[in-house]
């Protein structure tokens, strides 16, 4: 740990810093709505988080590499001590009011511990995977890694909160991906899931068996393994319609509506529908920032939050939409820059972690809008109105200036 | 090593490049979306946030033969709500009535039209007042969806004067909607409901305007004005129609509010109807915007049936006036001529098997010809005429006489008359079973009494045939291509010989006390049994059918007044309009006694 290289990621930093501006100027906008709302407000709470946000930043790009490493455990068991406590006293909020997903007290809602969990786990598998000196090859080296994903995913899912839950399966996959383990391992372990995906079409299910018998031939797993992996399948395949009886009505009509929104366009569907047409008549330049119709008439559900892509769509059309992509791939290609220039395992697999949990935020929210992607209730780094969200992309930047500082190589200025 | 920096730079430009695509993969979708199918989507969004608010088309002003107004429009103001659904529409129709008056029935009401034409605003009132107008303006904040504009409203100047064939105008209901006729209408339109207005919807409705409002995604109004550029109402033209105002007017006073009966006053020769009343009137502007309960009781209630069309509706015995059919028939078919004697003189009554028949003067007429017993309208004489007709003749003559149809004018809802069809054995063995009746039908049938009511529209239209040449022409109010039929045959002598009996009648006979100085009147009295008793005397209707001037007439009137007595009471009436009509005056006669 040289004190020479303690130079802040100025790119890193300068994406975050565009991206939050363009965010706060879209929250402000979606409060501007005809018939005005408590939303008008809200963009003044979202600069103060973006204070505090920067703020927890830069306090934590001083701490080391070493002290994220000793604060995992701590934080991994908060994190899911957190979640369990949100089963018996989580409350809703806004879109999710059925949901458990708020740490509240005495009726003030305190933040999202999820958000907090996400950056935990992240550092608890790197922690986990970097033990190990050589990437993981078996299912018997993944015990590990998947259980400490595992634990906070199904407590996720209990609230239920599908959006995060895919979340924290998008981390795993990606930090095994860095950790080097082969994508045949990766397809082995995710093949159950998709078996549960395509057990409904049987001929599809039938086809994707012989893929995977062929894979396992190939990749030639212990023969333990690859009896349960295909036992898995045989299983999730089977139980898939059970399970979908399991799901909550709208959860199962979300579903549906992903495949064909004008099924029901008066109600679930009708999400999709508003936020493809915002995006839609939005055309090249846009109608000008805060004078998108959809979004002034309220046609836009959550504009503020899930559904504040679209604003900018409309808005700005698809030249701002261009440049908030840009933004965001940047950012991203810059965290695995960063990932890939760190000297140590560890600090690696937390940066590239990181940015994984960013690019399935952005790849499933701007999908959703649409209809790219099922909607689950999930937000946009940096322009989705919230707390502890503002603050959680914060607390990653601030890890990742400091996970860079201690790279390889000079920070150079070039983003990627 | 998993973590030998090759192998990370390598991981690292795998996951860069998935990124990479994935990014534009994303930036691709949104370009689709944009960019290719802008113009779809900017459509969906007009679509979102305009909603379409009906500007009604101002109806067809209706002219008079000189270009007066007889009806028109004048501002008025409906209002509306919008609404995306029937439970947010009831519960602002339930805040709305906190402020302002609005009964269970009017909520219903709403909710009806709303369910009906779900994209329209929901009518609440057709036709406000201009202090409900007044009081929701104030309270215009409170209620988003609230829509006040203006619609014009039906107005008639002379509205009792033109009761009789203008109708009214009120909002399309449910049975209409429901028909084929009223395809294309919606709930909440005004139509025509009765008379011209209803006869002739379909030129006098216009074409119906769309303004655009904004609204947001609950409905509430949030621009009212220049969302995008209004698509203005297209007025109908207006209607023309050979109603002559000021005779109308005048007809309208001449019965004013103690008479009852009906009068149609048209040109002989081509049917155009300058006037036609049905006594005692009403006003159709009471009608517009939904009648007043208490106006309508009071109408229904009223003993002289305000509402019913004595014109064209009312059907009566035709009394003496039908013995011009009788005489018709007599001169087509040979059976006499107008200086022919009947066998048996009058003696104030006439011996047919056992029965008596009388004549209505009892001192009687002694032996007359055809032309005089016009003028005297000898009952004696026609029963007999009638008895040499025969009764299939008379039957089945009347009936070519258009006895048993309708004017066709252009009116909804006219009477068929009544009269026994041919073959007349038939009919009476039908009507009476086969020994329930006897020949002595024939002399009612001659004196216009028995199996026949006719309305006051076919008796003119049968006296504009004696008028001219036979044929006889269809009565139309509004202005249009005149139609004639020939109802009989009669060479020119018989044509003027007719013509001056009933000039004989007006000179010397029955209605000698209704002369008009300078122009030769010619008619027919009659005094129709109506089946009615007052005490022991039954009431009599009284007819005057007549044209003038007699030798080429330029108008025929008929008169009945219900109830009214004897006919001569109807050819007073009679002669005032046709002097009114033609600027001449009236000789006061002595009054004859007569039929």
């Amino acid at each position: 740990m040289s004190t020479t290289r303690r130079i802040a990621d100025r790119p890193l930093v300068a994406l975050a810093m565009a991206l939050s501006v363009f965010g706060i100027a879209m929250v402000y906008s979606a409060g501007q709505t005809d018939v005005p709302t408590l939303v008008a407000r809200l963009y003044k709470m979202q600069i103060l988080w973006f204070v505090i946000g920067v703020s927890a930043a830069y306090a934590i790009s001083r701490a080391s590499v070493r002290f994220l490493d000793w604060v995992t455990v701590p934080a991994y068991a908060l994190s899911c001590a957190l979640l369990l406590l949100l089963l018996f006293v989580g409350a809703g909020a806004g879109t999710a009011a059925s949901t458990k997903s708020w740490l509240a007290i005495g009726g003030v809602r305190l933040g999202q511990p999820s958000e907090l969990a996400k950056i935990a786990v992240v550092l608890m598998l790197a922690r986990i995977l970097a033990e190990r000196k050589e990437e993981p090859k078996s299912f018997i080296d993944l015990w590990r890694p998947a259980l400490a994903v595992f634990v906070p995913w199904a407590l996720i899912m209990r609230q239920p909160d599908l959006g995060t839950g895919i979340v924290f399966i998008g981390i795993f996959f990606a930090m095994l991906f860095w950790s080097g383990a082969s994508w045949q391992l990766l397809v082995l372990v995710a093949s159950p899931v998709v078996s549960l995906i395509l057990a409904f079409s049987t001929g599809l299910w039938g086809a994707w068996f012989l893929v995977l018998i062929a894979l396992v031939l190939w990749y030639r797993p212990y023969l333990v393994e690859g009896v349960a992996i295909v036992l898995a399948n045989v299983v999730t395949g089977v139980v898939a319609p059970v399970l979908w009886d399991q799901l909550n009505p709208y959860q199962q009509k979300r579903l549906l509506v992903f495949l064909d929104p004008s099924t029901d366009p008066r109600a679930s569907g009708y999400h999709v529908i508003q936020s493809q047409v915002a995006i839609g008549s939005g055309g090249w330049i846009g109608k000008g920032f805060t004078l998108g119709s959809q979004k002034r008439l309220a046609f836009l559900p959550a504009q503020h939050t899930d559904f504040i892509f679209p604003v900018v769509g409309e808005e700005l059309g698809f030249i701002g939409v261009s440049i908030a992509l840009a933004l965001f791939l940047f950012l991203l290609l810059r965290s695995v820059r960063i990932a890939a220039r760190s000297p140590d395992p560890f600090p690696s697999l937390v940066a590239f972690g990181l940015a994984s949990a960013w690019f399935v935020h952005i790849i499933v929210n701007v999908g959703m809008t649409l209809n790219l992607m099922p909607i689950t209730g999930i937000p946009l780094p940096f322009f989705s109105y919230g707390g502890s969200f503002m603050l959680s992309c914060w607390l990653a930047v601030g890890i990742l200036v400091r996970i860079s500082s201690e790279g390889r190589g000079p920070a150079d200025m070039l983003v990627i | 090593m998993s973590f030998h920096p090759n192998e990370m730079q390598r991981r690292a430009r795998l996951a860069s490049a998935l990124l990479f695509l994935a990014f534009v993969f994303l930036a691709g979708s949104f370009f689709r979306t944009q960019v290719l199918q802008h113009a779809q989507y900017v459509l969906q969004s007009e679509e979102n946030r305009l909603r379409e608010v009906p500007l009604p088309a101002p109806r067809g002003v209706i002219y008079d033969r000189n270009g007066q107004i007889i009806a028109e429009n004048l501002p008025g103001y409906s209002v509306s709500l919008l609404a995306p659904g029937v439970d947010s529409l009831r519960a602002a129709l339930r805040r709305l009535a906190g402020t302002i008056a609005l009964s269970p029935e009017q909520i219903n009401q709403a909710i009806r039209r709303f369910r009906r034409a779900p994209n329209r605003p929901a009518v609440i009132f057709p036709e406000a007042s201009f202090d409900v107008v007044s009081v929701l303006e104030e309270h215009r904040v409170e209620f988003p969806g609230l829509i006040i504009q203006s619609s014009p409203k039906r107005y008639y100047p002379d509205g009792p004067a033109m009761a009789a064939f203008i109708g009214y105008v009120g909002e399309v209901n449910e049975a209409e909607l429901a028909s084929a006729a009223f395809r294309g209408y919606k709930a909440g339109q005004q139509v025509g409901k009765d008379g011209l207005e209803r006869q002739y919807e379909s030129q006098l409705r216009g074409r119906e305007g769309t303004r655009f409002v904004e609204v947001d995604a609950r409905g509430r109004v949030v621009r009212e004005a220049g969302a995008r550029q209004d698509l203005l109402p297209e007025p109908a033209a207006p209607l023309y129609t050979n109603i002559d105002l000021d005779l109308q007017k005048f007809v309208v006073a001449l019965f004013g509010d103690s008479l009852i009966g009906g009068v149609v006053a048209m040109d002989p020769k081509t049917g155009e109807v300058l006037a036609l009343h049905s006594a005692p009137t009403f006003d159709p502007n009471r009608f517009i915007g939904g009648i007043p309960f208490e106006y309508w009781r009071a109408l229904t209630e009223d003993q002289r049936r305000p509402l019913y069309n004595k014109a064209i509706k009312g059907a009566y015995a035709p009394g003496s006036t039908w013995k011009l059919a009788t005489t018709v028939l007599a001169l087509q078919g040979g059976v006499a001529t107008l200086d022919d004697h009947m066998p048996v003189a009058c003696t104030g009554g006439y011996q047919y098997g056992d029965r008596r028949f009388k004549c209505w003067d009892k001192k009687g007429h002694g032996s007359l010809t055809l032309a005089q017993a016009i003028e005297a309208s000898c009952d004696v004489y026609f029963y007999q005429l009638g008895l040499k007709i025969g009764l299939s003749r008379l039957v089945a003559g009347g009936v070519d006489l258009g006895a048993r149809e309708r004017t066709g004018i252009d009116l909804p809802a006219e009477t068929r008359p009544s009269f026994p069809s041919a073959p007349a054995t038939d009919y009476y063995n039908r009507r009476f079973g086969p020994r329930g009746w006897s020949n002595a039908v024939s002399l009612n049938l001659a004196i216009g009494q028995g199996e026949n009511a006719q309305t006051v529209v076919n008796m003119a239209r049968f006296y504009s045939a004696l008028a001219t040449d036979g044929q006889a022409a269809q009565p139309r109010i509004v202005r249009g291509q005149p139609q004639r039929l020939t109802l009989f045959k009669l060479d020119e002598e018989q044509l003027t010989g007719v013509k001056k009996a009933l000039a004989g009648v007006v000179q010397r006979g029955t209605a000698a006390a209704s002369q008009i100085r300078g122009v030769m009147l010619a008619g027919k009295t009659g005094t129709a049994q109506s089946g009615k008793f007052r005490g022991s005397s039954e009431l009599n209707h009284a007819w005057f059918v007549g044209f003038a001037p007699a030798n080429d007439a330029k108008i025929v009137v008929a008169v009945m007044l219900e109830f009214g007595g004897h006919g001569t009471r109807a050819a007073h009436i009679a002669s005032k309009i046709i002097e009114h009509y033609l600027k001449v005056q009236t000789t006061q006669v002595l009054n004859t006694e007569g039929d």
